[in-house]
C-alpha cells in the first residue's frame, strides 16, 4: 500500500478573539494516514469535527498543532509550515477538494467551470471541454445548461457541476464532503461510478457521507474522528 | 523569461516612515508570474502607502523592491535610473488607480488613450494602432463604435474598463490596482471583477491588489497579506485567512461582513 | 516697396546699442550658445521687459537684440510681407537703437526676424534667421504641467506627440495640423517650430542658415544650427505632406510658393498671391507674371479661386 496523505499528532482549536478570546477546542492528537486505491470514510457525530479535519487536509484551515503530510511531486509536503504557492500547486496537480456547495463565479459559463481544472493543468482545450461535456452529459446535466452560468441552478445541479469539476482531473488524492447530498437514486449511482473509477487508477480518496449506503458501498475503511475529540480519552 | 519557480517580485523589509507615524513597517513577500495578491484592511491601514512605494511612485524608508527584468535580471527598482524606472512603468508594469480619471488621459479618445503606450514604445503605423485598441475595447466590453469618443462621455464603469485596456496593451507582467472597484455601483463592479478575473487568468498576470472589501478580495486573489496600522498581521493563503483566521483583526473583519 | 537698403538718420543716443544692456546680451548670448549646442532643446533665458507687450515678438526682438551688430542688415516680415504693422514697427525699432541698416530684400540681409514665415527664398550660411515663437512647447496642449515636459524631453518619452497625431487623423482623417507643425530635430529633441505653416517645415531641415528662436513671454529660447537634420512628425500610413494649391501667385505666376488667398470685392472675388512679399516682387523683376497682374490683359484669369489643399 502507497501511503499518499499522512497527519501526524494534529490538534485543532479556535480561538474566537471577537468574542473575549474563548478558545473552542475541536480535537487533539490526531494519527490519520491514507493510501492509494483506498476510500476513507470520516465518522462521527455531527460537530465532532469531520468537515474541520477535512478542511485541514485541504490547507483550508490551520492546525493548531502537529502536522500533515502529503505526497506531492513525488516529495513529502509538510503542508502546515508549505508555502503558500507550494500549497495552490499541490492543490493544483495532487488534491482535489470536492465541497458541499459550489461557490460561482457569476458569467462563468459551466462547461468553462468544470473545464477549468484540467486547462489549468496544460491539457488542451478542447481535449478539456469534451472530458466536461462527458462528465456533465453522466451527470445528466442537460446540454441546454452547458453555457449558461449556475449560479440559477437548482442545489442538485449546482452540486453535479461542482462534482464534475471535482473529478474531471486524475487527482492522486481525493477529499468528498457530502458528495451525494441534494442528489436523486440515479445521480447518486453516477456518483458511486465516478468514485469506484477513481479508486480503481490509484487515487486515494476521504470523504464524508451522510449517506450510509453509498458510503458502505464504495468505502474501503472508516476513521473516527469524534474518539479525538478533546476530553474524549480522559 | 522567469521560470515559474523564480520571483517576479521581491520585496524586503519595506518600510516607510513620515517622520515618528508609520506608514508601512517591515513587510516582506515575493510574487510569482500569474500570482494574484490582495492587501486588505480598513482605511488608514498603510495599504495604500505600501502600494505606492511596491509600485515605486514613492521612495521607502527603509528596504528594497527587486523585480526581474525582461533582459536584465533581477534588478532594485529604486537602483535604476528614473528614466529605466519610467520605462518600467510604461511597458513591464500597470497601475490601475481607484479613480479612472486618474489613470486616462480625458482629453484625448479611447483609442488614443489605449495607443499611447504603443506610441510610447515606437509604434508608428496609424492602422495597426487603431485596430489593436479596437481589440482591446471588445475585450473590456466597451463598444468598439465608441473608439473615437472622449473618456468623458463614458460611465464610472466603462472609464474604469478603459483605465484596464490602456493599461494592458502592452501586456504587462506585473499589474498594480489600488481599489479598482471603489465607487463602482454594485452590479457594474461585478462586472469588472468578472473581468479582471478573466484577464488575469488569461494573461497570466501577476497582480498586487489593494481593497478594502474581502469579497473581491476572495474572488480575486490567491493570497492576502491583512494590513492594520501599518503591519501586516497576518497572511497566507486567501481561503485560509478568509475562513480561518487567527489574529483578532482580521477576524475582526471577516465577521464584520454582512451575511445574506 | 522699391527701397533696398535703408541708412537711417540718426540713432537715438538715449538707448544703449540694440536697447538692451551688455549684461542682458551677453546673458541671451550664453542661452544662444547652450541652444545652439544642443539643436531643438529649449533654454530657459531671463527675458526682460520690451516696449511691446507680450505677443507682439519680444522673444524674437530680444534675440536680435543679442547677435545684431552696427555692420548688419536687418530684414523683418510678418506672415511673409515686409508692409505689416508689425513688421515695420521692429524694424523702425532696431533702425532707432541700433542705427543698423535695413531692407526689404531678403538677399541683402544678414539678419532676418519673422513671424510665423520662412522666406521662399534659400538662405545662405551668412545669414541668421530669427523666429518669434508663442508657445515653444509642442506637448504644452496635451500635457500641462511643466515639470512633466521637462520629463518627458529629458528621457525622450515623445509618445504623447503621437497622440496627438493619432487624435487628428480620427477626427479627421488626416492629420489636420497645419501650422506648429512638430518636428524631431537630430534624432533626439521634438519641437515647435513656431507657427509656420508646414509648408515651410521642409525649409528647416539642412537649412545653410543659423536658425534661432526666442520666446517672451514663456522665456525660452531654442536653435538650430546650419546643416541640422529636422523631420516632421508622421506615421508610417500616413506621412506627412506640405500644403499644395491648384492656383498660382495672382501677380507672378509662381507655382512653388506659399500663397495667400485675397478677397477682391464684395462679390467673392479672390486671388492668390504670394505670402513672401519679397519672393513675389523679385519675380515680377525679372518679368515673371501672374494672371491678375495689372499688365495681363482682362479675361486671363479662369480661376474663382479655389481653396488651398
Amino acid at each position: 500500500m502507497s501511503e499518499m496523505l499522512h497527519a501526524t499528532n494534529v490538534a485543532k482549536g479556535f480561538t474566537l478573539h471577537t468574542q473575549g478570546s474563548v478558545t473552542i477546542p475541536v480535537f487533539e492528537g490526531v494519527e490519520f494516514r491514507l493510501n492509494a486505491g483506498e476510500c476513507i470514510a470520516l465518522t462521527g457525530e455531527s460537530g465532532s469535527g469531520k468537515s474541520t479535519f477535512m478542511r485541514m487536509l485541504y490547507a483550508n484551515y490551520t492546525c493548531s498543532s502537529g502536522s500533515i503530510s502529503v505526497l506531492h511531486d513525488g516529495d513529502w509536503l509538510d503542508i502546515t509550515t508549505a508555502s503558500p504557492h507550494a500549497i495552490l500547486d499541490m492543490r493544483k496537480r495532487t488534491m482535489g477538494y470536492v465541497s458541499q456547495f459550489l461557490r460561482v463565479i457569476p458569467r462563468v459559463p459551466t462547461l468553462e467551470i468544470v473545464a477549468e481544472p484540467l486547462i489549468a493543468l496544460g491539457t488542451a482545450r478542447e481535449t478539456a471541454l469534451a472530458k466536461a461535456r462527458d462528465l456533465l452529459t453522466r451527470l445528466r446535466i442537460p446540454e441546454r445548461l452547458w453555457q449558461l452560468s449556475p449560479l440559477t441552478f437548482s442545489g442538485g445541479e449546482q452540486q453535479r457541476v461542482n462534482i464534475a469539476r471535482g473529478f474531471i482531473a486524475d487527482y492522486p488524492i481525493m477529499l468528498l464532503d457530502e458528495p451525494t447530498a441534494s442528489l436523486d437514486v440515479q445521480n447518486r449511482a453516477t456518483v458511486l461510478a465516478l468514485i469506484e473509477e477513481a479508486k480503481a487508477r490509484g487515487a486515494a480518496i476521504a470523504g464524508i457521507f451522510h449517506d450510509h449506503e453509498t458510503r458502505d458501498a464504495v468505502c474501503t475503511g472508516s476513521f473516527d474522528v469524534t474518539s479525538f475529540k478533546v476530553g474524549a480519552n480522559d | 523569461m522567469t521560470r515559474s519557480h523564480e520571483p517576479l517580485l521581491r520585496v524586503s523589509d519595506l518600510t516607510m516612515m513620515y517622520g515618528d507615524r508609520v506608514g508601512c513597517r517591515n513587510v516582506s513577500f515575493e510574487l510569482r508570474p500569474g500570482e494574484v495578491l490582495g492587501i486588505v484592511g480598513e482605511s488608514g491601514s498603510g495599504k495604500s502607502t505600501l502600494l505606492r512605494s511596491i509600485a515605486a511612485q514613492q521612495e521607502p524608508t527603509k528596504g528594497t523592491v527587486e523585480y526581474h527584468t525582461r533582459i536584465d535580471g533581477i534588478r532594485d527598482v529604486y537602483q535604476m535610473s528614473e528614466a529605466q524606472r519610467r520605462l518600467l512603468m510604461r511597458t513591464d508594469w500597470a497601475f490601475v488607480h481607484q479613480n479612472a480619471r486618474d489613470g486616462l488621459r480625458m482629453n484625448v479618445s479611447a483609442g488614443a488613450n489605449i495607443g499611447e503606450r504603443l506610441m510610447a514604445v515606437g509604434d508608428r503605423h496609424y492602422g495597426n494602432i487603431r485596430s489593436t485598441a479596437e481589440n482591446w475595447l471588445g475585450k473590456v466590453e466597451i463598444a468598439t463604435e465608441r473608439l473615437d469618443d472622449l473618456p468623458s462621455t463614458f460611465s464610472g464603469g466603462m472609464q474604469q474598463r478603459l483605465q484596464i485596456a490602456r493599461n494592458l496593451v502592452t501586456s504587462p507582467r506585473l499589474v498594480f490596482m489600488d481599489e479598482p472597484t471603489g465607487g463602482l455601483d454594485v452590479s457594474v463592479q461585478a462586472r469588472l471583477l468578472d473581468l479582471l478575473r478573466g484577464l488575469v487568468h488569461d494573461l497570466n498576470l501577476a497582480v498586487i491588489i489593494v481593497t478594502h472589501d474581502l469579497a473581491v478580495a476572495r474572488l480575486l486573489s490567491h493570497r492576502l497579506m491583512v494590513m492594520q496600522r501599518g503591519e501586516v498581521i497576518e497572511s497566507g493563503l486567501t481561503d485560509q485567512v478568509l475562513d480561518d483566521p487567527q489574529h483578532a483583526y482580521t477576524q475582526l473583519l471577516v465577521s464584520s461582513i454582512l451575511q445574506n | 516697396m522699391e527701397q533696398t537698403v535703408n541708412n537711417p538718420p540718426e540713432a537715438s543716443s538715449a538707448y544703449n546699442f540694440a536697447y538692451l544692456d551688455e549684461q542682458t546680451k551677453r546673458m541671451i548670448r550664453r542661452a544662444l550658445l547652450k541652444a545652439v549646442a544642443i539643436p531643438g532643446y529649449q533654454v530657459p533665458f531671463a527675458g526682460r521687459e520690451m516696449p511691446m507687450p507680450y505677443g507682439w515678438g519680444t522673444g524674437g526682438v530680444q534675440v536680435t537684440a543679442a547677435v545684431i551688430g552696427p555692420d548688419d542688415t536687418l530684414k523683418v516680415i510678418d506672415q511673409g510681407a515686409d508692409d505689416t504693422t508689425n513688421a515695420v514697427s521692429i524694424r523702425q525699432f532696431f533702425a532707432k537703437t541700433a542705427n543698423v541698416a535695413t531692407t526689404e530684400k531678403t538677399a541683402e540681409a544678414s539678419i532676418i526676424q519673422t513671424r510665423h514665415r520662412i522666406p521662399e527664398k534659400e538662405l545662405r550660411e551668412d545669414q541668421i534667421l530669427v523666429y518669434q515663437v508663442p508657445i515653444p512647447e509642442p506637448l504644452r496642449f496635451l500635457e500641462p504641467r511643466e515639470t512633466e515636459t521637462r520629463k518627458m524631453h529629458a528621457l525622450e518619452e515623445y509618445g504623447l506627440m503621437h497622440v496627438k497625431l493619432y487624435e487628428d487623423i480620427s477626427r479627421h482623417g488626416h492629420i489636420a495640423t497645419t501650422y506648429a507643425y512638430p518636428v524631431m530635430v537630430d534624432d533626439r529633441y521634438v519641437m515647435d517650430p513656431s507657427p509656420t505653416p508646414k509648408f515651410d517645415n521642409p525649409k528647416m531641415d539642412m537649412m545653410a542658415a543659423l536658425q534661432l528662436f526666442g520666446a517672451g513671454r514663456e522665456k525660452r529660447i531654442y536653435a538650430l544650427p546650419p546643416y541640422t537634420k529636422v523631420k516632421s512628425l508622421d506615421f508610417e500610413d500616413h506621412p506627412f505632406e506640405v500644403q499644395s494649391w491648384k492656383d498660382e501667385c495672382g501677380m507672378c505666376g509662381a507655382t512653388d510658393s506659399y500663397l495667400d488667398e485675397v478677397i477682391l470685392d464684395d462679390k467673392g472675388n479672390r486671388m492668390f498671391v504670394c505670402s513672401d512679399t519679397d519672393y513675389c516682387s523679385e519675380r515680377q523683376e525679372a518679368g515673371h507674371r501672374g494672371p491678375q497682374h495689372h499688365d495681363q490683359p482682362l479675361g486671363t484669369s479662369h480661376n474663382n479661386g479655389k481653396a488651398a489643399e
